[in-house]
């Protein structure tokens, strides 16, 4: 390819490698996807979701078959990892959106390059997430009760539960994050369309792309229509997370009633989601030689939005326990004292350390600027923030206002396979989106090429 | 008699050449103009005098439509059609409405972008006549068009052919309807 003289080490303080023309950006994103020869790599990534897929489907088909007694749900705890999953999954489709849409309305255009994959993220971690309210129901088959819709039972949902509000934003969210991808996918599309050698992959990318050809008028409205969904997409994605924490505020379960959990789940969702981002980033772009268009300069970025986002999960953290011990509750008192030395120390000092002091490696450059680091980091800040919504959850529904009524939870192993499932339902998805569709946005990255400006002649 | 046609359509190498044509033919008079690029050319909307859409409206109707439907929804449902008392509070508790009333507010406005946007683009279309123009194909990689529809009042097919020439274009070609 025309691209071999590309040297990646030069990419390290720009946002894409000098070299490279509109034709080359072109080929070498759809390359990967209009290619015969899949690299091995995707079959082994492939194969593993998979597998895990299968995993899930059995737990789930065992639950359907004998309820939700399989988890390790008993009284008290009612919430368990269903919950925990749903909040964690949900997080990490923040980034996407956050990248998508606020890094666009505040002009940042490193984001152009790694906004394409993020969203899809987004797609499959809230069909992740959305799977475990589900699931938790009961009877999973009758989801649709959740909505409001005329019946012949002559019932409603309650609209000043949470829950109910849960519902619709999540909905909500999951329906605009796919407008908003599959906007952005047009363009490309036509761009896979022209390109494609197959009938059969020309036929399905041109019903697609909905004849897309590129003209002026339409992009002059495409723009408009850009801004307007990462405008809309923006207070959207801010509201998730903070409906999400009304699960939580609404009720006055010690540990949870505090009005600071909005910003802290946003902040929290933000920074597991760009974990995520850093851990799909630095395989996929060393596996696909992508190192060109996704450079250091965008996982040093990345990095630095977790560390910011770290810090302020760390400062929620010392306000948790600040705001526990200001309201003079014995109750709060006894709640955060439960976390630190209770039945769950070792999850809750887990999760500090993964938090708190992995992250402040972040810090120096030397870890910034090196990918296999950033990777590890990642890995541990999810890890980290899994086991803090386990931590919000289960121990304060362990130990609420009886300590006769107080057990601990003990997880299943179809509460694992079904955690454990859906990551493999998240990687089966993502494998089948890097083989049919462009990771990176193709047009997107054009605009970012210095043969994109308009040179003005002087004096016009 | 001539055969019919679509427009002539020109090819450029990069987008200031492009944006520089499409200056000079509106000069030239030309009106019915459209142009075909990679990506979105800010300096191309100036050239052709694309700034007015009606999208912003769109969705403005969109959110207004939806809220007060999501608004309206919570209202019908707890005070007229299920009222049920929960815990004293009172039937209609707008406080509780104001999350819905906004993801429907979002909801309905992000449907009625995307529909705005394929509405007002006339998508989705799969035959346009600039498509049987072989190297058109490459407006989605790395070349610029021009074209000059032929219901342009100045369109005639020798003239503008050779003003289109003028341009310094890679290639100009006929566009088949």
């Amino acid at each position: 390819m025309a691209d071999q003289e590309i040297d990646p080490h030069v990419a390290s303080k720009t946002i894409i490698a000098p070299g490279y023309t509109f034709g080359t950006v072109t080929d070498q994103i759809a390359t990967v996807v209009l290619t015969k020869r899949t690299p091995a790599f995707w079959f082994a990534g492939l194969s593993v979701g998979i597998v895990l897929l299968l995993v899930f489907l059995s737990a789930v088909g065992l639950l359907f078959v004998k309820g939700v007694g399989i988890w390790g749900l008993r009284t008290p705890v009612m919430w368990g990892f269903a919950i925990t999953n749903f909040v964690w999954w949900i997080g990490i489709g923040h980034a996407g959106t956050l990248i998508s849409a606020i890094l666009l309305l505040l002009n940042q255009r490193w984001r152009n390059s790694i906004n394409r994959f993020a969203e899809a993220m987004t797609l499959f971690a809230v069909s992740c997430a959305g799977m475990f309210p589900i699931l938790h129901l009961g009877r999973p088959w009758l989801a649709y009760w959740l909505f409001p819709y005329p019946n012949t039972m002559g019932v409603q949902p309650n609209f000043r539960s949470p829950l109910v509000w849960d519902v619709f934003a999540v909905s909500t969210y999951a329906t605009v994050s796919l407008l908003f991808w599959f906007v952005g996918l047009m363009p490309d599309l036509a761009t896979l369309r022209d390109r494609t050698h197959n009938r059969v992959a020309r036929f399905a990318y041109g019903i697609l792309a909905m004849g897309w050809r590129g003209s002026a008028k339409h992009w002059s409205i495409y723009e408009t229509a850009s801004l307007l969904l990462a405008g809309l997409a923006t207070p959207l994605v801010l509201s998730v997370h903070t409906v999400v924490s009304f699960d939580f505020t609404i009720a006055i379960v010690p540990g949870w009633h505090s009005t600071f959990f909005p910003p802290y789940f946003v902040a929290g969702a933000i920074y597991s989601g760009f974990a995520m981002v850093l851990a799909l980033a630095i395989p996929l772009r060393a596996v696909y030689g992508l190192e060109g268009l996704i450079t250091d300069k965008h996982l040093e970025n990345s990095a630095k939005v977790m560390l910011a986002t770290g810090l302020i999960v760390g400062y929620a953290y010392m306000m948790e326990f600040f705001s526990a011990w200001y309201t003079t509750n014995v109750y709060e008192h006894a709640a955060i004292w439960n976390r630190m030395t209770g039945p769950y120390k070792v999850a809750y000092w887990s999760l500090i350390s993964c938090n708190i002091l992995a992250p402040q490696f972040l810090w120096f450059k030397q870890i910034r600027s090196k990918p296999a680091l950033l990777f590890l980091s990642s890995i541990v800040v999810l890890i980290g923030m899994w086991l803090e919504r386990y931590v919000i959850i289960v121990s304060s529904l362990a130990q609420d206002y009886l300590p006769s009524s107080w057990s601990i939870f003990q997880a299943t192993r179809w509460d694992w396979a079904t955690y454990i499932g859906t990551i493999g339902l998240f990687l089966f998805l993502f494998f089948l989106f890097i083989r049919l569709l462009p990771m990176i946005s193709i047009f997107e990255v054009r605009t970012l090429l210095p043969q994109a400006k308009v040179e003005e002649e002087v004096g016009n | 008699m001539n055969k019919p046609v679509y427009g002539l359509i020109a090819e450029f190498e990069n987008p200031t050449a492009l944006v520089a044509a499409a200056r000079a033919a509106r000069e030239k008079g030309y009106r019915r103009l459209d142009a075909y690029t990679p990506f979105p050319i800010e300096e191309l909307t100036d050239a052709l005098h694309l700034h007015h859409n009606k999208l912003s409206l769109i969705v403005l109707m969109g959110g207004i439509l939806g809220g007060i439907a999501g608004y309206l929804l919570q209202y019908y449902v707890t005070v007229i059609y299920f009222p049920i008392n929960i815990a004293g509070r009172p039937l209609h508790s707008w406080p509780s409405y104001i999350i819905i009333t906004f993801e429907m507010t979002i909801l309905f406005a992000a449907i009625s972008c995307v529909l705005g946007l394929l509405g007002l683009c006339g998508l989705p279309m799969p035959y346009h006549p600039t498509f049987n123009v072989p190297r058109f194909a490459l407006a989605s990689r790395n070349r610029f068009f021009l074209c000059i529809e032929a219901r342009d009042p100045l369109f005639d097919i020798k003239q503008t052919c050779a003003f289109l020439e003028t341009l310094e274009p890679r290639e100009v070609s006929e566009v088949a309807p």
